[in-house]
């Protein structure tokens, strides 16, 4: 490794100080440095995974650094700065675009930070507390990977890999051979390892190698949490400034507009459970009654929308037409809509019926059970009757439901909690009593 | 040296003739050639694995005596593929992606073949199959299992030359005698050769429109050397087919325009580098080249000019689409994986080995060879003021004369579907997945520079045909295409694929089709090479140009996949 690195270490020619400007803020720096090394210097923070300064050209493979030069998105590391350059690092777009990226990386990998060797000293789990990633907008890919106990010194951990690169071009054997290769292509591609190549290493250069790896894709035996945590690299300050860092902090949810939000709420297939939960925070609903107004509800017995609601609660799944009619309606006259309880999240209870035809059911309960007269009885069909479906569905096959909340019935304190951080943005946590049901 | 600095490995240029060496003997690279390789060579196993894993006509595993590669474009899926496809697993007893029992079969699926005007398309051991049907796979597969040699039983390439501009005005599709071009060099020097290239107004034909002349004025003034001229015949664009017709019609036009990109430049050596999927022209262009030497047009004092040595060698591909462009182009020659180089440097500065290297199109070259021949002037009475000359354009899809066209810039989207006698046009896509769509409004576009501009492909799709189809198809050819080097596109297309296979499915919602608008400018901006940067343009294209079609496709929180009067069928038989 430390041949290959001298043999990179090439002296760049000594060249013309340059003025550049950072977000506005002027910086004098030598002509062809690189970029994200200056802003370091400078105290600026562009994120990045891949940027190694050892290696020459720059990988340019994860883009996280992307910010606007220019006035043109492009990657910092693989900028040499030049006189009267203009960086923008901090522009919402960027911002978001940079989130977006490393939010991708948490899709496509399968990280378990608390599981993780190198959490507390693994950049991309770094990069997602500067950034304020809290939740990836993608959906998780649930990409089947491997742990390849095969090697020697390491482990490799693919399901951590962000295919930065880094080993592929630092981790030489003494004799300059590659220990590990990018293999496959598309979304198939895995950093490969080397048995052979890789058994040559030291233990040391194994370490560096782990050390190396911005994530906990590459372990060494026997080396687990290098430090207690608390001491672990990024468990004590943002690298960013301190108003940066501030600007991060969620804004305080003082949102609380004082015009009441107006709730709807139903039970379709349902037993009412979860409408007597809803009433069971007993004369929190007096306090309620302050910051909301309900419109249809069972709860004051209102038949028909009078005005768009706010947020709809829907208990039950849907068993007949007429369920499916009324769900429509919700989504059509609620902004949100939340499905409260296992009926409404997944068919609960009716959804019994769902392993036996339909036919069979209701000549069971109406033709053949013990006290049908033969003959006497017929099973109800009638223009005016709500149709029977084929099964029990639940409310997210029928319309969009955009919230869920278990239970049967959930407890109150969780729906109420729930709907006000919907309405309000309220924080809020669950406790353990109240979503704990054996 | 200064090829060192710009990488720590070591290039290979002789890897993937090599590995083709191995993949022929016994139709996959065995563990034993593997090591053999890997200490020729003096790399490490992994590394080659790498190379190896990165194309798809390498395999580590027995692909069968015979292997075939049925080719799974949007064209020749709108063509019949899927029946095509069941039809080789009934009669061949092996399944997509394995090989049959006996080991005589091996079925895989590969991007566009480049021939998509006669799909759906099969190279069965690289020998071209086209207008397949059920009949025609199972007498194809019956032929072989007798015992027929291959070679008897392939077709012959239709060339489905359709238009040539009137009037003499063509540049390509026109008399030619092999030597012409060249033999101009006689007289000119090199500044003079560039400056009549200049005074053609010659753009990159591969889309990109980079004026040629000034890519070999600025390759010309670098001091390093030896220089390389590359040819680009790796059009992997799905749709593209022009340079296909280009090099069997005339395979040594390509060679001269490499000639003369030599003198031009001061190269001593060029390269055309040849996709695998087009190895049934490998033959026909090493003729050609051999014919060339033995005519004293190549090699040691090229046409008799004194001190003009060049040599031409072809570099086989070996199934990769991203390697068309060309700093993955140069990686693979060098026998890495054909990864975009990070845009550092030109080729022009730092190309194939580090040195100095001019990539051109075949269609350029080609180009390049003919206004030599024919004088600037020639080239410049075709088309428009500001993009002189033609262009050739491969129209596939919905029309009854597939083929290709060598148009006029200038010439409109109604007059070229009208020449390819379009069936009710409604989609048609330019320049290939990584291009635009425009519907039937934007008819009156021009192909030129400035308006439409087009690489090359041109698919037409009638109002008969699911856009959302067209989507998916594309979405996962850039899936599985991208080189995986870059996160916005590695995981953005898998990402965007899934989605696509949502609503598909009748799942998505208006948030999801905002989704698609957002994380494919994200790709846009953030990839690292052309591949990335392009995919998601159609797909977000399309949602502005079709807007009936998706409105009727988006549920604003209604789920479109449940039916009602499905759900209350078996409740309705108790109505008395």
């Amino acid at each position: 490794m430390k041949n290959s690195k001298a043999k990179r270490k090439k002296k760049q020619p000594t060249k013309g100080a340059v003025t550049i400007k950072i977000d506005g803020k002027e910086i004098t720096a030598k002509e062809g440095q690189n970029l994200v090394q200056i802003a370091r210097e400078n105290g600026i923070f562009i994120p990045s995974l891949c940027y190694y300064e050892h290696i020459d050209p720059p990988l340019g493979t994860c883009r996280v650094c992307i910010c606007e030069i220019d006035g043109k998105p492009a990657p910092a590391c693989m900028q040499k700065v030049k006189e009267n350059m203009e960086v923008r690092v901090n522009t919402p777009e960027m911002e978001d675009t940079r989130k977006a990226i490393v939010e991708m990386m948490f899709a496509e990998g399968n990280h378990f930070c608390p599981a993780c060797e190198k959490s507390g000293d693994c950049s991309l789990q770094h990069m997602g507390y500067e950034m304020g990633v809290s939740i990836s907008r993608f959906p998780h890919l649930f990409k089947d990977r491997i742990i390849d106990f095969h090697p020697k010194r390491m482990i490799i951990e693919h399901n951590r890999c962000v295919k930065c690169h880094r080993c592929v071009e630092e981790v030489l054997t003494k004799e300059g051979k590659q220990v590990f290769s990018l293999c496959n292509r598309g979304n198939e591609t895995v950093v490969g390892i080397d048995y052979e190549q890789e058994a040559k290493l030291t233990r040391e250069e194994a370490l560096a190698a782990m050390q190396l790896c911005p994530t906990g894709a590459i372990l060494v035996r026997g080396k687990s949490m290098a430090k207690p945590f608390g001491d672990r690299q990024f468990d004590n300050q943002s690298v960013q400034k301190e108003e940066q860092a501030k600007k991060a902090v969620v804004e305080a949810a003082v949102k609380a507009a004082k015009e009441k939000k107006v709730i709807a709420t139903i039970s379709l297939a349902g037993c009412f459970g979860c409408h007597m939960s809803m009433l069971d925070i007993d004369l929190g609903f007096i306090d309620l009654l302050e910051v909301v107004e309900f419109n249809k509800s069972p709860i004051n017995d209102i038949k028909k929308f009078t005005q768009q609601c706010d947020i709809g609660l829907i208990e039950g799944g849907c068993c007949n037409s007429e369920n499916v009619e009324t769900l429509r309606e919700f989504r059509r006259k609620c902004d949100i809509l939340v499905a409260v309880g296992e009926c409404s999240i997944w068919g609960g209870l009716p959804a019994m019926r769902n392993m036996i035809p339909l036919e069979e059911c209701l000549e069971e309960a109406y033709l053949n059970s013990i006290t049908t007269v033969a003959g006497e009885h017929i099973v109800p069909y009638h223009e005016d009757l709500p149709k029977i479906l084929d099964k029990v569905y639940p409310c997210n096959e029928i319309v969009k439901i955009d919230y869920f909340i278990p239970g049967c019935p959930p407890n109150p304190e969780h729906i109420w909690k729930a709907v006000k951080n919907l309405l309000w943005g309220d924080q809020y946590s669950i406790l353990y009593s109240e979503f704990k049901y054996d | 040296m200064e090829a060192e600095a710009f990488s720590n490995r070591r290039a290979h240029p002789e890897l993937l003739d090599t590995l083709w060496e191995y993949q022929n003997q016994h139709g996959y690279i065995r563990d034993e050639d593997l090591e053999q390789c890997s200490k020729e060579f003096d790399i490490s196993s992994i590394e080659l694995e790498g190379v190896i894993s990165f194309y798809h006509f390498f395999h580590r595993r027995p692909a069968g005596k015979f292997t075939i590669y049925l080719n799974n474009s949007i064209v020749s899926e709108f063509k019949g593929f899927q029946r095509v496809r069941e039809a080789f697993e009934r009669e061949t007893g092996a399944r997509f992606g394995e090989v049959d029992p006996s080991g005589m079969f091996g079925l895989f699926e590969t991007s566009c073949i480049g021939l998509s005007d006669q799909e759906p398309a099969a190279l069965i051991n690289f020998l071209p199959f086209t207008n397949l049907n059920t009949l025609k796979v199972r007498q194809v597969i019956a032929k072989i299992k007798q015992g027929v040699p291959i070679e008897e039983v392939c077709d012959e390439v239709e060339d489905n030359i359709r238009y040539v501009p009137p009037g003499k005005r063509a540049v390509f599709f026109r008399e030619y005698f092999p030597g012409n071009a060249i033999t101009k060099l006689r007289g000119l020097s090199p500044e003079q050769v560039i400056e009549e290239i200049n005074r053609s107004k010659l753009s990159g034909r591969g889309g990109a429109f980079f004026p040629t002349g000034l890519k070999w004025g600025l390759c010309r003034q670098q001091p390093a050397g030896p220089k390389y001229i590359v040819c680009n015949a790796d059009e992997g664009e799905p749709g593209t087919f022009k340079d296909r017709v280009l090099m069997n019609a005339m395979p040594s036009l390509a060679i001269e325009g490499m000639a003369i990109a030599g003198y031009a430049v001061g190269a001593r050596e060029g390269i055309l580098y040849l996709r695998a999927e087009y190895s049934w022209m490998k033959a026909k262009l090493e003729k050609d080249i051999e014919r060339f030497y033995r005519m004293g047009l190549l090699g040691k004092n090229v046409a008799g000019i004194e001190g003009f040595d060049f040599d031409i060698r072809l570099q086989l591909g070996a199934g990769s689409y991203v390697v068309g462009e060309e700093t993955a182009m140069l990686n693979s020659m060098e026998g890495k994986r054909g990864e975009a180089r990070v845009k550092q440097y030109y080729p022009i500065e730092r190309g194939f080995l580090g040195l100095p290297t001019v990539v051109n199109n075949v269609e350029t070259l080609c180009a390049a060879a003919r206004i030599l021949e024919l004088g600037a002037d020639h080239f410049l009475k075709a088309g428009t003021a500001t993009s002189p000359g033609t262009k050739l354009i491969s129209v596939s899809g919905d029309c009854h004369q597939p083929g290709v066209y060598e148009i006029e810039y200038g010439m409109t989207v109604e007059e070229l579907l009208k020449l390819c006698q379009a069936d009710a046009p409604y989609y048609m896509q330019v320049s290939g997945p990584s291009g635009e769509c425009i519907s039937m409004a934007d008819k009156k576009r021009a192909f030129s520079k400035e308006d439409l501009s087009c690489g090359g492909a041109f698919m037409v799709f009638s109002k008969h045909r699911d856009i959302l189809q067209i989507l998916l198809n594309f979405t996962t050819f850039f899936k599985e295409e991208s080189c995986g080097v870059c996160t916005p596109c590695r995981a953005g297309n898998f990402i965007l694929q899934r989605k696509l296979e949502k609503m598909k499915l009748g799942l998505a919602q208006n948030s999801d089709y905002e989704d698609i608008r957002q994380w494919g400018h994200i790709m846009q901006i953030a990839s690292r090479c052309g591949l990335g940067k392009t995919a998601t343009n159609t797909l977000i294209k399309a949602l502005d140009t079709f807007p009936e079609y998706f409105e009727v496709k988006q549920s604003d929180g209604f789920n479109r996949k449940f039916d009602l009067t499905k759900a209350t069928e078996a409740y309705e038989k108790f109505k008395s």
